[in-house]
């Protein structure tokens, strides 16, 4: 009974929150919607003994992705009143295409054997002794070994490529070329004269 | 305990609002990222979800992917916001015509 208060409890947060993601003013108070939203979520996937998963929300979304949101919001000098222009232009659509949406999705899931299974049941509760993090990490690294070393790869190309399109190239800054330096020859630099001797005076 | 059909229907409510969402705030790029991410989000119920119910913990293993390829994808897709708003001086989904799309 408890776990159905606090479930409904955080499904309500979660719902507000992510209308506040999509109706709020300012980038900044969506972002932080957005921050209470993966929040609650990692809260709903503690309840549903996800333990892991939870914490790697909270850790990986909130700790680094959400701050990156709000940074890139900070440093762009946006002009707000121009984006929000014609907001309630499309606003029907938006929510009509949202209540359609979820009418067919509660549709299908409350129906009686809508999904092909009994839907009013919920997984069945693991025993004290059970690390969801050794269970994840038991199949991560070895049957999942070859995807993890992909994925590990795919964080790697998205470091390189952020770098490398955010890096500026400032034109009249004077800097080192460091290759150019390294192959320079002795011809290029030292030239040898031959001339007459000067007379003593 | 919780249902399958209460999280498959708050998963279905996120999925709903964020898709909305990408109707209202059609013209900023940050939001569009943010409205993508809550898309990723409800999909990560629905896997966790499916994978309590049926006691299979590949599911589980599939969200922990979804969430690298996510990290991934916005931290490019941050980078060229910034790009793009560095070129252009804004972030205006209606300025961005240079494709003639």
């Amino acid at each position: 009974m408890l776990i159905q208060a606090l479930f409904y409890l955080f499904a309500t947060i979660l719902v507000l929150a992510a209308l506040g993601v999509i109706t709020a003013r300012n980038p900044v108070y969506s972002a932080l919607a957005l921050v209470v939203c993966f929040v609650t979520s990692a809260a709903i996937w503690l309840l549903i003994e996800a333990e892991f998963l939870a914490v790697v929300l909270v850790l990986v979304y909130v700790g680094a992705v959400m701050v990156l949101f709000l940074f890139v919001v900070m440093m762009l000098d946006i002009n707000l009143a121009e984006l929000r222009q014609g907001f309630t232009r499309f606003a029907w659509l938006g929510w009509l295409t949202a209540l359609a949406v979820i009418i067919e999705i509660a549709g299908v899931v409350w129906a009686r054997g809508g999904l092909g299974l009994d839907a009013s049941r919920g997984g069945t509760p693991q025993p004290a002794a059970y690390s969801n993090t050794a269970e994840l990490g038991g199949v991560l690294y070895t049957k999942y070994a070859y995807p993890l070393e992909l994925a590990a790869l795919v964080l790697l190309v998205a470091i390189v490529a952020a770098i490398t399109l955010t890096m500026r190239r400032r034109t009249g800054f004077k800097q080192q070329d460091i290759s150019a330096q390294v192959a320079v020859r002795r011809e290029d630099r030292v030239r040898l004269v031959k001339m007459p001797a000067e007379k003593r005076p | 305990m919780i249902s399958l059909a209460q999280l498959l229907t708050l998963s279905g409510a996120l999925f709903s609002l964020a898709v909305a969402g990408i109707f209202l705030n059609r013209k900023n790029v940050i939001l569009l990222l943010m409205c993508v991410e809550l898309l990723l989000l409800a999909a990560n119920f629905n896997f966790i979800a499916f994978s309590r119910y049926l006691g299979d913990i590949n599911g589980q293993v599939f969200v922990f992917f979804i969430l690298t390829v996510a990290a991934a994808e916005s931290a490019i897709g941050l980078a060229i916001l910034v790009v793009l708003f560095r070129e252009r001086r804004s972030i205006n989904v209606e300025d961005l015509n240079t494709l003639k799309g």
